[in-house]
């Protein structure tokens, strides 16, 4: 554990909090949470968890929070990733300037978390910081302590959204390294169905820190499509957490996108918690220089007959280092379980590197668990193929990258970054 | 238009071709059989382009060109085609965009424009007509899960899309059933012409059937040990290959 000293700015930044006007079981949500993160300090590489990635430099930084600011209309993720509802976030902070509501059906609400709060929403305190676990996971307690807005999706029985709900959680960190705290909430009440897309963008050219929670609740017989795209600039900190908790027969398609940030660190957890349930997992990370990018998952199959399928894949160039942790847990109860999955990683030069771990941990004896995990480099058979056709080498090395990534960007449904992907592609 | 003299060529220490002499003119089809190991796929592949093997010694040009000097993308642009003895599986990229970019690389190495996409599609269509092929398979990703005889096709489909000068055939034939075998020398007899010509490497006669070759030339221990017309493949059918080691033993004496 690395010391934490009192006068950190995010014991200074949970004090200014603790002086604001806010329910009382939030209030005691965060003291709790800060009290966890107290006792937990940030990981070290001793951990098994963190074992790989070292957040060091995060623990050294001094990171002022990131101050409510109105937000550039120009950014290029605006422009590309476009939806007719569309929160944008500065700093964590909602901007209702550069948001848009469009027409949401009866039935859909999506709001910022902060006018939730002061509305009182009845959902939020049964279902905020009750599904990421903030006793033993140090970001997400500092998150859940210090969290002061993000936004809230709520989806009533059997509404269908037809438009995918986009959540833009900017950085604007000014001429100081400062730190912010999105917290998402989405809750998708039985039978509904949406695909909500969280995007973090920031300058290149700044140090900043985004630590990230999202909490998805996914009801019986919902069919949830969850986008993440991490394209932060590149001396970013990005690091977040993930939760579905799923019910009875439901459906939650993850779509994890790492371009950006010189650390990011993504933890992508779901509870199957009834029976039917299915999880799928897709995830594509793109790291060049000295990026450092790292993906745990973890599948909690924790009921009888419910299914989950994770395809991960990573594109490794420079002095990038990569790391892929799979963990799976089929609890004693959860008979019939189906449980597949994959990591593939392409390593484009000799100073990339990948770690790569399947952790399954099975109690149940009627279950079908596979996993793979691939780590090389460009099909050499298939350069010398393309190029005997008179495909130059460099235009065929793009194109065996990018069919290699098609195999990921092919499942997203969300076009819009369907095509953002195929352009950021060589 | 294809002139080799004396070449060798082979994997580090290993000399594997001891000195090819061969010239093939424009329009005519040479057939190269020999025994398994006897070199013959490795011309083909130096040829083509490919760095595992290399050149010690001797000189290959085509069309004046020294060919040896280019890159495998170069000879393509040139006119040299090779067909694949193992055609390679390149999941995530469609036929259809796969040879699209394929068409379009070698007319740019050539200065010329793009092709209209429409015309091509068209194109591909009436090619594929003629070797029995499914449209539906142009949107597969190339050569991915095809059986060997659809991966055979899909050379001879890309041989007709490429339309080279020189196409060198590496045991095309080989794991083709009688039927398939037909439809690919189909293929590649309606491609021939007086500009064109064809180097067909094969282990067996049977091809040769089909593929009526001008000249025979034998390969055995990284040389051509015997030429001759096509009565030449019959009378190989005949004796088989061994007869042929002790004739290339004794040439080697000699």
């Amino acid at each position: 554990m690395i010391e934490l000293q009192e006068k950190s700015p995010f014991f200074a930044h949970f004090e200014r909090l603790r002086a604001a006007e806010e329910p009382a079981w939030l209030r005691a949500l965060r003291t709790e949470a800060m009290g966890s993160f107290s006792r937990l300090g940030f990981p070290t590489t001793r951990q098994e968890d963190w074992k790989y990635t070292s957040v060091a430099s995060i623990a050294k930084t001094p990171f002022e929070p990131a101050p409510p600011a109105a937000g550039q209309a120009s950014w290029p993720v605006l422009e590309r990733l476009t939806s007719d509802v569309r929160l944008v976030f500065v700093n964590g902070w909602f901007s209702p300037g550069l948001s848009s509501a469009g027409s949401l059906p009866a039935g859909v609400s999506v709001g910022s978390l902060a006018d939730a709060l002061r509305s009182g929403s009845p959902a939020l305190e049964s279902h905020l910081g009750r599904h990421a676990g903030f006793t033993d996971q140090a970001f997400v307690a500092l998150n859940t302590a210090l969290a002061g807005d993000g936004a809230v999706v709520t989806l009533d029985r059997d509404v269908a959204l037809d438009q995918p709900v986009v959540l833009v959680y900017l950085s604007e960190p000014g001429g100081r390294p400062a730190a912010s705290h999105p917290r998402t909430l989405i809750l998708a009440g039985r039978g509904s169905q949406a695909s909500v897309a969280e995007i973090y963008a920031g300058p290149e050219d700044a140090v900043y820190f985004t630590n990230a929670v999202s909490e998805i609740v996914v009801r019986e017989g919902a069919v949830l499509d969850h986008y993440r795209v991490q394209w932060e600039g590149r001396q970013a900190y990005h690091v977040a957490t993930v939760q579905g908790v799923q019910d009875r027969a439901s459906v939650l398609n993850s779509h994890n996108i790492s371009l950006g940030a010189s650390l990011a660190r993504h933890d992508i957890n779901s509870v199957l918690d009834a029976e039917g349930a299915e999880c799928t997992l897709n995830g594509l990370y793109l790291a060049g220089g000295k990026q450092h990018v790292d993906n745990h998952t973890l599948l909690d199959h924790a009921r009888p007959n419910c299914m989950s399928h994770e395809l991960y894949k990573g594109i490794l160039s420079g002095q990038a280092a990569g790391v892929f942790n799979g963990k799976i847990i089929v609890r004693q109860d959860a008979q019939k379980t189906n449980a597949i999955q994959s990591n593939k990683n392409l390593l484009l030069s000799g100073g990339a590197a990948i770690n790569t771990k399947p952790q399954l941990e099975i109690y149940a004896d009627d279950v079908r668990c596979t996993h793979g995990a691939t780590v090389g480099q460009l099909d050499r058979e298939a350069l010398f193929y393309m190029r005997t056709r008179g495909i130059p080498e460099r235009r065929s090395r793009e194109l065996l990258t990018r069919a290699f990534a098609s195999e990921v960007i092919g499942l997203i449904r969300w076009q819009p970054l369907r095509e953002a992907l195929e352009a950021e592609l060589p | 238009m294809l002139r080799i003299t004396s070449l060798h060529a082979g994997i580090g220490e290993k000399r594997i071709l001891r000195g090819i002499d061969l010239e093939i003119r424009p329009g005519e089809v040479h057939a190269i059989m020999g025994p398994n190991g006897s070199g013959k796929s490795t011309l083909a592949q130096v040829l083509a382009g490919r760095d595992t093997y290399e050149v010690a010694s001797g000189e290959v040009t085509f069309q004046g060109q020294d060919l040896l000097a280019l890159d495998p993308e170069e000879r393509a642009a040139a006119g040299v085609f090779l067909a694949f003895q193992y055609p390679v599986e390149i999941p995530g990229v469609t036929n259809m965009y796969f040879m699209r970019a394929a068409l379009n690389s070698i007319r740019k190495q050539r200065g010329l424009a793009e092709v209209d996409a429409f015309d091509f599609m068209e194109s591909v269509k009436e090619r594929m007509e003629l070797l029995g092929m499914p449209e539906a398979m142009l949107n597969r990703a190339v050569n991915t899960g095809f059986s060997g005889g659809e991966k055979k096709r899909n050379e001879v489909l890309q041989l007709a899309v490429l339309q080279p000068r020189l196409a060198i055939l590496d045991e095309t034939d080989s794991g083709l059933d009688i039927d398939a075998l037909k439809i690919v020398a189909g293929g590649v007899n309606a491609l021939r012409g007086a500009d064109r010509s064809f180097l067909v490497v094969t282990h067996y006669q049977r091809l040769l059937n089909y593929i009526v070759p001008d000249y025979v030339h034998v390969m055995s221990g990284g040389r051509i040990v015997r030429s001759g017309d096509k009565s030449l493949a019959l009378e190989l059918e005949q004796k088989g290959y061994s007869e042929l080691d002790e004739m290339a033993v004794s040439e080697l004496v000699r």
